[in-house]
């Protein structure tokens, strides 16, 4: 991994390893590409959008494209802003998203990107779909509201045989992530808190704990996501 | 019903990368997939069932209720409301006591919509228990369910004469017609088994590619890759195994011509597909065909067979040392989205047919992880000629762009709806003379299917071709009676809408929303607004992974372009805005209760 590619973001020259995904190439180098249902360490499966950039002309999800030397990349430009914002109200019409009630209030990279994104009222009607909660597994809740469909669970949250415990039903605008019923009750606390970090949003809640931190004193409480990448230092490499 | 299913996932290797011919297998025996069967299946693949149950739920032809001793599928494509569907369906509705989505108390049948079934050419048409019904009537379908009743075979119930050719044989035996209406040379008969074969076998793999690059072919599937330079790509990508797909899902609304040559030409597209697999260096080739499909299954397992008997497929074909190659079939289950190369070899994985992020493309990481190529039926049967005629001979047909026929699949208001293969640079006026479409009678004609463009006649001069009107070869022909927005664009809408596979946010969502504004505007709640938003809200669709959530706004962008007037007669001029939301309506309820009548 040793070999180095050239590339520029948004007229930047950057650098970075041959094969890195574009989202970590441009966060080593001090630059914030939103991103949703991507998580560190976990296989990228673009689908939330997000991190929509334009690579030599062409729309390419950044969590899933890797790095090319002399790649031209265009990421905080007009409409590629706009569109990350279309896609963030998307999401919170899918669903029903009631901030002040849920416990990843503050925690909810959602939400943080909808702040990020200065969203005051979503450009489309809120569908207010009828969904359920699922909490019929003794360590998690499910709720159904608030899941972004994004498949982070589906793909980090695998019994030790490496069975899905999480998995996708159904397709379209009817597609849900619903939770195993024999393996789901084998889950591990540990597991349970892990499936409840991976959720981006508050889909997934370990039961009989709430607000151990208070709001106010959250991630995205006191700085807005992606300023941690913004303000790193770009003489990394 | 745990043996059964145990000895079904023996049948198939203990393999669980053949979940989808498992699946189809215990659908087809119970009529349904049930708990115990899934249970079972996860059990032996050592997977979670909510794992088994997201294949499962995926596919349309998949069912977890049973759907009825007599399953039916009746189409609901455009095309099929233009045909009379509406009656038909009513009369099922009545015969049956059912509506749409439910079986019948007995369990006797089930009535169920579904999407374009290749039948455009003969519809209304339905499909029951894998079998075929074509041009129904109201009389037709009373029939029907008598036979039902009296518990006939599906077999039996047929009372029309078999359709032409193949449809005919002994293991065939539908009454589908191919209605081929214009050969070129493509179809042309002037072919037998082998004859390619034989011919490449004095070649190196690369000179075949050659050739193939030489004719510029480019897939037919409507993308329009150049086919010599995918071959190339996958040839010399690294991997220990390679393999050959036929992508035989056509489920564009309104194409029906793979269907036509899997009935009446198989042998070609079978040779074309050798001829890749020598190309790039594959042992395997599958044929992944729709599940609507399905009744000529025993009618390809025979062609295979013979080939086999023949040695152009096995080891070793026709005595080239090394040439080893065979091919198998693989049904699909109902899904448009498996159309898209990679969301085919997910579904042929057994898995849920979401198309994979790209790079890497398929000839780099395809089936398996391996280098894989897949083509269209038409590409394959083309690349036969090629390899018999020449690349030269090839590239005497067409445009520059787009060299050779294209096979179009033309359905709707026309005198003789049906195949016809032209060469490239046809103009659509030219097609509408070939149909028996009087000029005067056509409001509009739907190029490359829903994902493509409704063009109005002031573009009937404009040329099929990649230069110009790029298709797969979908061409619905739409008269002067019809209601475009509600008739045609709504439907597509709707197709879109439960195609999608549901992964990406903005072809999940999007496409409801457009429908959803569609249909105010319909209802004469439209304003400036709501126009301006459909096309600024069908930009954000660019940004989805597959062709499919890319072109899913292209029914509503398309008219919108072309037909802007019918959509600007429908919305109130003198307001700016409207909410959508009826508050007299919302409140009648109340109101009536309460007896207080509200002064607004």
């Amino acid at each position: 991994m040793s070999q180095f590619v050239r590339f520029t973001i948004d007229g930047t020259e950057c650098m970075a390893s041959k094969g890195q995904f574009i989202v970590e190439a441009a966060k080593e180098n001090g630059i914030y590409i939103p991103t949703l249902c991507n998580y560190p360490g976990i296989k990228p499966k673009g689908g939330c959008r997000i991190c929509t950039v334009r690579v030599n002309g062409k729309l390419m999800t950044a969590c899933t494209t890797p790095v090319a030397e002399g790649m031209n990349i265009e990421n905080d430009v007009k409409d590629i802003r706009e569109l990350r914002k279309s896609i963030v109200e998307l999401l919170l019409v899918e669903g029903n998203h009631f901030c002040p009630a849920c416990e990843k209030s503050g925690n909810c990279e959602l939400q943080a990107l909808a702040y990020r994104f200065q969203i005051m009222v979503p450009r489309f009607p809120f569908q207010f779909p009828i969904r359920k909660v699922d909490a019929s597994n003794p360590k998690i809740i499910k709720d159904q509201n608030r899941c972004i469909q994004c498949k982070r669970c589906i793909r980090a949250i695998k019994d030790e045989k490496g069975r899905s415990i999480f998995a996708y039903r159904k397709r379209s605008s009817s597609v849900e992530v619903v939770v195993d019923k024999k393996l789901g009750k084998q889950l591990t606390d540990e597991l349970a808190q892990k499936a409840m970090d991976v959720c981006p949003v508050g889909s997934i809640l370990v039961k009989e704990k709430g607000f151990i931190i208070p709001i106010g004193e959250r991630k995205y409480d006191k700085k807005p996501i992606g300023s941690d990448i913004e303000n790193m230092s770009v003489s990394k490499i | 019903m745990k043996a059964e299913v145990k000895k079904t996932i023996e049948k198939y290797g203990n393999d669980k990368f053949r979940l989808m011919d498992i699946l189809i297998d215990i659908q087809k025996e119970n009529g349904y997939i049930p708990g115990e069967a899934i249970t079972q299946i996860a059990e032996d693949f050592e997977m979670s069932e909510v794992d088994v149950e997201q294949t499962v739920s995926f596919y349309h032809f998949f069912s977890q209720k049973p759907t009825g001793k007599y399953a039916i599928f009746l189409n609901n494509s455009v095309v099929a409301n233009m045909m009379g569907r509406a009656e038909v369906a009513a009369t099922f509705m009545k015969e049956l006591g059912i509506k749409f989505g439910e079986v019948t108390p007995d369990g006797s049948a089930g009535l169920f919509n579904t999407s374009c079934i290749g039948m455009n050419d003969q519809e209304p048409a339905a499909i029951i228990n894998n079998r075929i019904f074509t041009r129904l009537t109201p009389f037709r379908v009373k029939e029907i369910v008598r036979d039902i009743r009296e518990g006939k075979d599906v077999d039996e119930m047929n009372v029309q004469d078999w359709g032409d050719g193949e449809n005919s044989s002994d293991l065939i035996r539908s009454v589908v017609s191919n209605n081929i209406r214009k050969i070129g040379p493509v179809l042309d008969r002037d072919f037998t088994a082998g004859q390619a074969i034989e011919k490449i076998i004095k070649l190196k793999p690369e000179e075949v590619i050659e050739e193939v690059k030489k004719s510029n072919m480019r897939g037919r599937g409507g993308a329009g890759f150049p086919t010599g330079l995918k071959w190339e790509f996958c040839r010399n990508a690294p991997g220990e195994k390679k393999y050959i797909f036929c992508n035989a899902d056509e489920g564009e609304p309104g194409t029906f011509k793979d269907r036509v040559i899997l009935t009446e030409r198989p042998r070609l597209l079978f040779e074309g597909m050798v001829i890749a697999g020598y190309a790039v260096g594959a042992s395997e080739g599958i044929v992944y065909v729709r599940y609507e499909y399905k009744y000529l299954e025993q009618h390809l397992e025979k062609i295979l067979q013979q080939a086999r008997e023949a040695n152009y497929l096995g080891k070793n074909i026709l005595g080239k040392k090394g040439f080893n190659f065979d091919i198998r079939i693989q049904f699909g289950a109902g899904a448009y989205v498996c159309g898209e190369e990679s969301a085919l070899i997910e579904s042929a994985e057994g898995k849920r047919g979401e198309p994979r992020d790209r790079p890497p493309f398929p000839v780099e990481k395809g089936y398996h992880d391996m280098p894989t190529v897949v083509n269209n039926v038409e590409t394959l049967c083309s690349v036969v000629k090629v390899i018999l005629k020449g690349g030269e001979w090839y590239k005497s047909f067409g445009t520059n762009e787009s060299t050779g026929t294209k096979l179009l699949s033309i359905s709707g208001d026309c005198k003789f709806p049906g195949v016809y293969e032209v060469v490239w640079g046809f103009s659509v006026n030219d097609i509408l003379d070939m149909v028996g479409a009087g000029k005067e009678d056509v409001q509009a004609v739907q190029v490359g299917g829903p994902s493509g463009a409704l063009i109005s006649p002031d573009e009937f001069n404009r040329t099929l071709g990649y230069e110009d009107l790029a298709t797969g070869g979908s061409l619905i022909i739409i008269g002067k009676n019809r209601d475009i927005l509600s008739g045609i664009v709504l439907n597509f809408m709707d197709f879109f809408i439960d195609e999608s596979c549901g992964s990406c946010s903005t072809c999940r969502i999007v496409p409801t929303l457009m429908r959803n504004k569609l249909n105010k505007i319909l209802n004469a709640r439209g304003t400036q607004q709501d126009i301006d938003d459909l096309t600024e809200w069908g930009k954000i669709l660019k940004a989805s992974r597959c062709g499919l959530g890319q072109t899913a706004g292209n029914p509503i962008l398309s008219s919108l372009k072309n037909f802007p007037a019918l959509y600007e007669e429908k919305i109130q001029k003198n307001k700016s805005f409207d909410s959508g939301f009826d508050l007299n309506a919302a409140i009648k309820e109340s109101a009536k209760a309460t007896g207080r009548i509200p002064n607004f």
